[in-house]
């Protein structure tokens, strides 16, 4: 029996960590990650969790320290945004290639400079190509639901990746929902102990991280790409298993209103469910409007995204990150994904949400209309962007 | 070996699970000396064994610690710790 | 049979080589000598995090490995925080009972860079945090992995390639950072200088460190036939010359008591140890006279703790 509590979605992260029984956590604050360690922390110190929590004195070795205790075959798990994110950056590559299931939550959020708090997916689109699984949340019920399936799918023997939650700041990190929270046994019965082959221990002298000469390096490389292929199949297996158990269900690219839409949104992670609003009215109006939003990102979905937009004229891309000189970096992938297609949406690509600026839904119906016209003629503008003063302005010299 | 392996032979995580597989590794061929031991004159006292950075000085079973080639990379300094000079070097020849 | 143990003066060790031969280590380096002296106190029950730095790029080509013990390497300069990791996670694993309740001796070893520089802010954090392990620092005063840079571990005069002696320059003008004091001012219960040239020293503060509970910082001071231009033979000498010049005291920090481990009646001039090796050749009289100077200041000032703390005869 499921109870219904009022969570706010960093506290939904912490409880789905705790009810895994995770083994080390090792954090360092940063907003709007804050309340989720501080949570955690909290559990540990009234004797709710049972686990070592490290308070580290940054980043780097919040994830350091997780890969130490995930080399004797601990349940690890850490949480961070924006800067942290950054500053933790050399030591998120080598989790995966490693293979060490750490699980990570990141409130996303906008990178300095000029210093902002507040959200945006900069620092997600940043770690893109370190060999994390990835999936984006959209509400409180996700981040609770989603966390737990990190721990049961990265620490699959077949899989073994780290993988990291995103879970925008504020919008998202700081809002409180009700969320339903399982049974511990179900969550036992979906979560199996975590059993590591290759723990470091005094009675099998292993070597982890040896370094790789010109002659291997390469190999080592190939071997990470076909095992970071193959875990789709578990991911989906993970949400299957997921269902079966807790009744919800989740896909690589969720889609809403999409039957016979002609121009379809593609959004990440909370602001879809604004989105989905504007949607539905002009579903009202008789248009043939619907959404897809991308959850899993990493392995990129190339099969269910191609499937989503096969038959729809028109696909606008809002994303709130910018990648200088290129675009938009999601639009970018999204393009490159339908390229062999022989019948492909127009593509537009509009950029907002930056830094904590909010989207109304007046923001996305100018999402919707700019992105068809854009779509059909063309754009003369540095970057299609929205909400932001001057941006019409923002020609192409 | 290294240049037979394929990506199909990386354990998980690149992890090598042989400890000290390093030891199939030949680094005599480094080496421009020789030490040469003088049985007569060592006192067994181990210095040799506990100094040589190769590892490369074995203890045998007559109780005298000698160099084995296949590591020794010639760099002297068991003959130097040596309390009774009982080890001396000696170019090596052309191979 | 097999021979598992050699009589060396009044101790038995192990005849096992934790550190296995066919390493890349260069003719003569002091590190792997260290290595295997440390790892002959500590035995098989250890588990070592080592920073990048010569010690893993020698050991660790893939597909081989010279390590028989568990061991992992990572990154530069994140090895006290990886450490951490390793310490907690055993501990919570056996409070779980997820695995068998013993004592494994946690190491973290990194050079003189990845200690006193890039590494300073992980090692002070995990000394901060009071996790149970040693943390070996293998001092050979520059980056020699990446080819003799300057370190602020390299002392006052030495020519490395970043800050090398030239017309305009002398080569470091900076006085070698004091890591020692900095770790022993963490509070932690046991700060010690070894070198590898008197084994006893350091295997006894090997031993002591690892049955210290909390954090434990040992110094070795492990001499670079490449990086100080000197014969690959005379490494154990110039070793010795360090402690009898007084440049590299042996000395020892219990709950902030020092102890001098090693205090010859008269020190012997700087010049001896200087004039060996290559990296010093360029240094004037001036120059010497200069560093004298300072090794003076330093040694009298640690002779000055040491003294506040007399401590009955050494063992
Ligand atoms: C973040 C980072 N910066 C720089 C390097 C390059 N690097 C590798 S080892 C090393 C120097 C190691 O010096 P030290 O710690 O003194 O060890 P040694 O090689 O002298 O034993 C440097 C600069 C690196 N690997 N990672
Ligand atoms: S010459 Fe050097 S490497 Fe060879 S046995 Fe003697 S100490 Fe060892
Ligand atoms: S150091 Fe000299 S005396 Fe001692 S065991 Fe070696 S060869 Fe013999
Ligand atoms: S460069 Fe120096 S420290 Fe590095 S392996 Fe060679 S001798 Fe040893
Ligand atoms: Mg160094």
């Amino acid at each position: 029996m499921s109870r219904r509590v009022a969570l706010e979605a960093s506290h939904a992260v912490a409880e789905a960590t705790r009810m895994a029984d995770v083994d080390v956590i090792s954090a360092y604050p940063i907003t709007p990650q804050t309340h989720i360690p501080e949570r955690l922390a909290e559990m540990v110190a009234y004797g709710d969790l049972d686990a070592a929590y490290i308070p580290v004195e940054s980043e780097h070795s919040a994830m350091s320290a997780c890969l130490g205790a995930a080399a004797v075959g601990a349940r690890t798990f850490t949480a961070t945004a924006g800067q942290g994110l950054e500053l933790m950056h050399e030591v998120v590559y080598v989790a995966s290639a490693m293979r060490y299931p750490v699980i990570m939550a990141v409130a996303n959020r906008a990178l300095s400079a000029p210093l902002s708090v507040w959200g945006d997916h900069s620092d997600a689109m940043a770690v893109r190509d370190t060999g994390w699984i990835q999936v984006f949340c959209q509400n409180s019920q996700e981040a609770f639901d989603l966390t737990i399936w990190a721990f049961r799918v990265g620490e699959d023997p077949q899989v073994l990746l780290p993988v990291m939650v995103h879970l925008d700041g504020f919008t998202l990190s700081h809002v409180t929902e009700p969320v339903l929270l399982p049974e511990q046994s179900e969550v036992d019965r979906f979560l199996p102990r975590y059993h590591y082959r290759f723990a470091l221990n005094p009675d099998q002298p292993m070597t982890h991280g040896a370094f790789g000469p010109p002659e291997i390096y390469a190999e080592t490389k190939l071997a990470q790409a076909v095992v970071f292929d193959n875990c789709k199949k578990t991911i989906l297996q993970g949400w299957q298993e997921f269902r079966d158990i807790f009744g919800r269900h989740y896909n690589p690219v969720e889609e809403y209103r999409t039957e016979n839409a002609e121009t379809l949104l593609l959004t990440i992670g909370s602001f879809t469910e604004t989105a989905k609003i504007v949607v539905d009215a002009r579903r009202e109006k008789g248009e043939a409007v619907g959404l897809i939003s991308l959850r899993l990102w990493r392995p990129f979905p190339f099969e269910e995204f191609r499937r989503a937009v096969r038959g729809a004229k028109t696909l606008i891309v809002f994303e709130r990150a910018i990648s200088f000189g290129l675009g938009g970096p999601v639009v970018a992938e999204v393009r490159s994904a339908l390229y062999d297609e022989e019948t492909r949406p127009k593509v537009a690509s509009i950029i907002g949400g930056l830094g904590g600026r909010d989207m109304s839904e007046e923001d996305f119906e100018y999402v919707i209309d700019r992105g068809r016209e854009v779509a059909e003629k063309g754009s003369d503008r540095v970057l299609e962007t929205v909400g932001i003063r001057g941006e019409s302005e923002a020609l192409k010299r | 070996m290294t240049d037979k392996l394929t990506w199909k032979d990386m354990e998980v995580g690149n992890i090598v699970k042989e400890a000290g597989n390093a030891c199939f590794r030949r680094t005599g061929d480094w080496r421009t000396e020789r030490p040469i031991l003088d049985k007569d004159k060592c006192i067994k006292c181990a210095l040799c064994w506990l100094y040589c950075p190769d590892a490369s000085i074995k203890p045998g079973e007559d109780g005298y610690y000698e160099a084995d080639l296949y590591y020794c990379k010639g760099c002297a300094i068991c003959a130097r710790i040596c309390p009774v000079e009982a080890i001396s070097m000696t170019e090596e020849e052309e191979r | 049979m097999a021979i598992t143990e050699v009589k060396f003066g009044d101790r038995l060790l192990t005849s096992k080589e934790f550190l296995a031969e066919g390493h890349n280590f260069c003719i003569g380096c002091g590190e792997p000598m260290a290595i295997r002296m440390v790892l002959k106190t500590l035995g098989e029950n250890v588990i070592m995090a080592m920073a990048t730095g010569c010690d893993e790029v020698t050991t660790t080509p893939l597909p081989y490995t010279s390590w028989r013990i568990p061991w992992m390497h990572t990154l530069f300069e994140n090895t006290a925080a990886e450490i951490s990791g390793v310490e907690a996670g055993l501990k919570i694993l056996m409070k779980k009972g997820r695995i068998p309740e013993r004592r494994i001796t946690c190491i973290a070893m990194a050079g003189d860079g990845g200690t006193s520089d890039i590494g300073l802010q992980a090692l002070s954090g995990a000394l901060e945090r009071g996790h149970d392990f040693v943390y070996i620092c293998l001092d050979n005063e520059a980056y020699m992995n990446t080819g003799i840079q300057r370190s602020s571990s390299t002392p006052y005069g030495a020519s490395t390639t970043t800050a090398p002696a030239g017309k305009m320059s002398m080569g470091q003008i900076t006085r070698k950072k004091n890591i020692v004091a900095i770790a022993a001012a963490h509070g932690i219960p046991y700060v010690a200088t070894a070198s590898p040239s008197y084994h006893f020293d350091l295997m006894r503060k090997v031993r002591k460190a690892a049955d210290t509970k909390g954090p434990a910082y040992v110094h070795i001071l492990t001499p670079c036939p490449t990086g100080w231009r000197c014969g690959g033979d005379i490494t154990v000498q110039i070793g010795q010359l360090a402690v009898q010049t007084g440049v590299f005291p042996l000395y020892e920090i219990e709950h902030g008591r020092y102890r001098l481990n090693a205090d010859p009646p008269r020190l012997k001039p700087i010049e001896e140890y200087l004039k060996l090796q290559g990296r010093y050749r360029h240094l004037t009289d001036d120059h010497v006279a200069r560093i004298q100077e300072m090794v003076n200041e330093d040694y009298a000032g640690l002779k000055e703790k040491a003294a506040c703390f007399p401590v009955e005869a050494k063992e």
